[in-house]
């Protein structure tokens, strides 16, 4: 009788079947796709109450989890992006970046500022991946490099939350440049003795993962993040064979050597908190 | 010699070239023929070669004549080099190999990508495609070198760096990053070379220097066109539009300031006369050491990190 048993999971409801319910009431998780209020979820920092899914979110969310209310300055917002190669694949860079601004209500794929955490001033970049996923282009490199500035002038510890699908293809090797110029930035942090702890979440890759993401005094990541150089789906093609359970997923890497802690987003300001206390004292 | 498809008109010139060669050397007296041939090839060469469009580059940038990373370390050093192998951790990487190597008594640090010419090179290179090994022993050499206070010399030629498993294991992304770092502070001289393939964090990974040049007819971006065009368009058809939009090409890196010179290819490309094309790079490499090694190495330092420092395009208004 197994056509009785339900073979694939997460069968859905064709669209047109479904009834219409007031937008942002309820979530559905994406992974067990059990349904919650949404207020429940927020409350929860959007990590699902039923798997302990963590689900993306966007810098504003991050910066009212970890900063103290109303805390946060926004600084550099007036560094956009252009489009000097004049670049067009299916549609040029230049309307990318339109339809980026316009769908996400973001500048870039990046915010940079200072925040309070408890009673200690720091210098926050988040990034964010409902810009061009998140993509690494001349405004990240510029944003961060100018970030640290700030750090090394005001002796203000940093924490880049990055959430990147690697460097920006539009910009080319101008994108590719920004590996080396924040790392060139963050060697000048590093000179000055100022801690930098580095936020992985779902995703980090490329061009993050090969220069500011791994190079934190301390990596942390969220739990089941996916973080890796190459993407799943061409390392996949590489092997030719199916990849284990749990690759690049933030256990993974933790087991591998290559992060400090997992830590869980209700815990994250607190576990940060601590941190920078060991930093400090 | 392989020609490719927009060289064939070179190619019919060589073989008539070389078939009436053999009759002068039968004692029929072709010299005019000769010297008329040799000037249409020269002409024919000028030709194709001063309009070659981005993609052509990308094509004559892995021709399997063009000289390899161990072609330009054994002739500019006169096979006076030790190589040297291992990360002293995991194993040696055969797609990086690095040594010692002098040039005209002067101790060089010599690193480079190595391709392969058949197919079984090829598969004990890994295509150039290096594993976080690699990038591992390429710093273990740099900070030898910069132990000893020798001038390091990068070759970079490499499709990527390798996108397996295993590479992810052991954690690529890391390791680039620590070399992107640690490269920005080495006190020493570093003098980078593209080659041939200048693709993404795989070159960036021994690509950070005092002097960045790059070869006529190499490229250097962030991504293949091949991969780009996969992305971007969901096909591998659009390479060759690729190639054009990503501004990869020596001209455009100079023109962008991402790199600060480019080394002119004898007429014909680095393929068709690799020695000629080695001891240019020679002269190259000399003449911007004794530059550099003018500066006290704070001054180096800084230049470097301020060089890669004001990379990018962007717009700053209120």
């Amino acid at each position: 009788m197994s056509w009785f048993k339900r073979i694939k999971e997460g069968i859905t409801t064709s669209t047109r079947q479904k009834k219409e319910t007031p937008e942002g009431l309820w979530h559905k998780c994406t992974n067990c796709k059990k349904i919650i209020p949404f207020e429940d979820h927020k409350k929860n920092y959007f990590v699902c109450s039923y798997c302990d899914h963590h689900e993306r979110i966007s810098s504003n969310d991050y910066i009212n989890i970890i900063c103290e209310k109303k805390s946060f300055t926004e600084l550099f917002k007036e560094i956009k992006s252009i489009d000097p190669l004049n670049f067009e694949d299916k549609i040029s860079y230049s309307l990318r970046l339109k339809n980026a601004t316009k769908k996400s209500g973001l500048d870039d794929a990046i915010k940079t500022g200072i925040g309070k955490i408890g009673n200690d001033s720091i210098c926050l970049a988040c990034m964010d991946f409902e810009f061009i996923g998140g993509s690494m282009g001349s405004v990240v490199g510029e944003k961060i490099s100018r970030l640290i500035d700030v750090c090394i002038k005001k002796r203000y510890p940093l924490i880049i939350i990055s959430k990147s699908g690697g460097a920006r293809m539009m910009e080319a090797a101008l994108s590719l440049m920004q590996l080396a110029k924040t790392s060139a930035k963050l060697h000048k942090l590093s000179e000055n003795k100022i801690p930098y702890i580095s936020l992985l979440t779902d995703p980090t890759f490329g061009g993050a993962t090969a220069s500011f993401s791994m190079l934190g005094d301390v990596n942390i990541a969220e739990p089941k993040a996916l973080i890796g150089f190459a993407g799943p789906r061409v390392v996949k093609e590489t092997i030719g064979k199916d990849l284990p359970k749990g690759f690049q997923t933030s256990e993974f890497l933790l087991e591998k050597g290559f992060l400090d802690f997992i830590v869980h987003r209700k815990d994250l300001k607190v576990k940060i908190k601590k941190l920078l206390v060991f930093f400090k004292n | 010699m392989q020609y490719l498809e927009f060289e064939k008109p070179i190619e019919k010139l060589v073989d008539k070239l070389i078939t009436i060669e053999k009759l002068n050397s039968e004692g029929v007296d072709t010299k005019k023929t000769i010297a008329d041939l040799k000037l249409k090839i020269k002409n024919k060469r000028n030709e194709i070669y001063s309009s070659l469009t981005p993609w052509q580059k990308v094509q004559l940038s892995r021709h399997p004549q063009r000289p390899y990373t161990l072609d330009y370390i054994l002739q500019i050093t006169n096979g006076n080099f030790v190589e040297l192998h291992g990360d002293r951790s995991f194993k040696d990487d055969k797609a990086i190999v690095g040594g010692w190597g002098s040039i005209d008594k002067k101790t060089y640090m010599f690193i480079g990508q190595q391709k392969g010419r058949n197919t079984k090179e090829r598969q004990f290179r890994n295509f150039g495609m290096s594993n976080p090994e690699g990038y591992r022993k390429a710093l273990r050499l740099m900070k030898m070198a910069e132990k000893f206070n020798k001038p390091i010399v990068c070759f970079i030629d490499t499709p990527g760096a390798y996108p397996g498993l295993e590479a992810e294991e052991r954690g690529q992304g890391q390791a680039i990053a620590n070399n992107i770092i640690e490269m920005c502070k080495l006190k020493t001289q570093i003098i980078c070379i593209i080659i041939g393939e200048g693709a993404s964090g795989g070159a960036l990974g021994i690509g950070v220097g005092d002097k960045i040049l790059m070869l006529e007819n190499s490229w250097y971006s962030v991504i293949s066109p091949e991969n780009c065009s996969t992305i971007l368009w969901r096909s591998w058809d659009f390479k060759e539009k690729a190639a054009d939009s990503l501004k990869l090409t020596a001209e455009n890196m100079y023109n962008l300031n991402l790199v600060d010179e480019i080394i002119k290819e004898p007429l014909g490309g680095a393929h068709t006369f690799p020695q000629k094309t080695i001891s240019t790079v020679k002269k190259k490499i000399q003449s911007h050491y004794n530059e550099l090694s003018k500066l006290s190495l704070e001054e180096l330092i800084n230049k470097r990190i301020n060089k890669f420092t004001e990379m990018g395009k962007f717009k700053n208004k209120k």
